[in-house]
């Protein structure tokens, strides 16, 4: 390293001992207050300017975001209207409304609906795996399914969004209601590679069956769920596409 | 003293650190997003930007404010004009890019105790100009910028058979996700340090030969 650079150095501690080792009588208190007060002021009202000017753009990009999720599960939709379903009322999303209790329902060009997209989130091998699936009224069944979000191991866990044995799963999915039509028949779960017997199973992706069993999880508690409520305001929706 | 003197503006307060005084291959500080978020050449340049940015905004205050920020509280206030940075930056990449923004995770807020920029700040920013600060800071921000491209783009192409998404390696290259995985940082960014080391090194002894050869011809 040559001279020239060597009082580029970190040298700031062995400063900063110098500094402090000479009797220091007067601590610049006044100092000190101001010009710390100061900078937290202009950088507090910074803060705050580069949130509000980017407050729009970032809603917009999850807006974007989402629609093609919901697109991506519902190709056949032609229009997509976003929903609250609570326990016994339906309301138009609003801007804030929480993105889990929020279902997009697809409609034709005639009006009809062709599915209803909704999110559920479970824990995988890293992080918590979010995924987007579409539900089918006229088959009870679920008959999409992507991941959004996600964090797990590339070569291993990340063959939950291709590995295409797995997808094949969510061509019919069976969430049939049971005799009341509180919940589902049959609790969805994901069972060890090549074990799949029922409709309402999910054959595991040998190697990362904690990522498979986090998508089985995601999916039975949203649909435990929005099934039900869907079903019980089908006609609502229904009249939404209109 | 002599550390508080300023220093000429020359090409070497640019040059300095893209090369001599790369913050990753000469210094080897900020390894904790290096190796992190460098998967993807994406994900690297994109790390790069954004610590390019609080680089050059943060140390540019500091130098403006040196005269007024009082010894006691300097690190106080720089951790304060750093972490506003940061915080803008973080809106302004979920505003361009929420992909970019998931893949990067906590490591964009973590920039604030990024040693780089602390380091630029205490040792340079705080006493010297504000054009010399500007100018380095721009130096070292390329060099780090680069040096995260270096990996992102070795570990990308052999861990994904891609460069910025865009395959191109042959579909039958079985990619080596490895290299996409915490050790593939380690292994690349090792390779790199070889590499510079083995070029620093053969220009040295060459220089020493001609050296040599110099005065033996005399």
């Amino acid at each position: 390293m040559s001279a020239g650079s060597s009082g580029d150095l970190p040298t700031g501690p062995a400063g900063a001992e110098m500094s402090v080792a000479t009797p220091a009588v007067t601590v610049p208190v006044v100092a000190m207050i101001r010009t710390m007060g100061l900078v937290a002021l202009i950088c507090g009202f910074a803060v705050t300017l580069a949130y509000q000017w980017t407050k729009p753009y970032v809603e917009a990009n999850q807006r974007i975001t989402t629609a093609r999720a919901v697109s991506a599960v519902l190709p056949t939709a032609a229009t997509q209207k976003a929903f609250v379903l609570g326990a016994d009322e339906v309301k138009a999303a609003a801007p804030d409304s929480a993105p889990e209790e929020t279902v997009y329902v697809g409609y034709d060009a005639a009006g009809r609906i062709v599915g209803v997209a909704a999110r559920g989130a479970s824990r995988g091998y890293a992080d918590l795996v979010h995924v987007m699936y579409a539900y089918d009224p006229q088959c009870a069944c679920i008959n999409a399914m992507k991941v959004v979000k996600m964090n797990e191991t590339p070569g291993i866990g990340d063959g939950v969004t291709k590995d295409p044995g797995f997808l094949e799963n969510f061509a019919a999915l069976d969430v049939r209601l049971n005799a009341d039509g509180s919940a589902l028949a049959n609790r969805i779960v994901t069972v060890k590679h090549g074990t799949k017997r029922e409709a309402w199973q999910i054959d595991a992706i040998s190697g990362a069956t904690v990522t498979s069993k986090a998508i089985g999880r995601a999916l039975d508690q949203s649909a435990q769920r929005v099934v039900p409520r869907v079903h019980r305001h089908l006609a609502e929706l229904e009249k939404g596409g209109q | 003293m002599a550390l508080n003197q300023e220093e000429p503006l020359t090409l070497d307060t640019f040059v300095r650190g893209i090369w001599k005084e790369n913050p990753v291959f000469v210094t080897l500080l900020g390894m904790c997003p290096t190796l992190a978020v460098t998967n993807s050449a994406t994900n690297a340049i994109s790390m790069g930007l954004a610590t390019f940015f609080v680089l050059l905004c943060s140390n540019v205050l500091v130098s403006m404010l040196r005269k007024v920020i009082p010894k006691q509280v300097r690190i106080a206030v720089y951790i304060v004009l750093i972490a506003s940075f940061v915080t803008v930056v973080d809106y302004a990449i979920q505003a361009i890019s929420l992909e970019v923004y998931e893949a990067l995770g906590a490591f964009i807020q973590l920039i604030v105790v990024n040693c780089i920029i602390l380091g630029r700040a205490e040792a340079y920013a705080s006493r010297q100009t504000v054009v010399s600060t500007a100018i380095n800071s721009i130096g070292t921000g390329i060099g780090f910028t680069v040096a995260l491209l270096c990996l992102g783009v070795v570990r990308e192409v052999l861990g994904a058979g891609t460069l910025f998404g865009v395959q191109i390696l042959p579909g039958n290259f079985q990619p080596w996700v490895l290299m996409l995985l915490p050790p593939g940082g380690f292994f690349v960014l090792a390779g790199w340090l070889l590499l510079i080391d083995f070029m620093k090194q053969r220009k040295e002894r060459k220089a020493l030969e001609h050296e040599g050869v110099a005065a033996h011809g005399r």
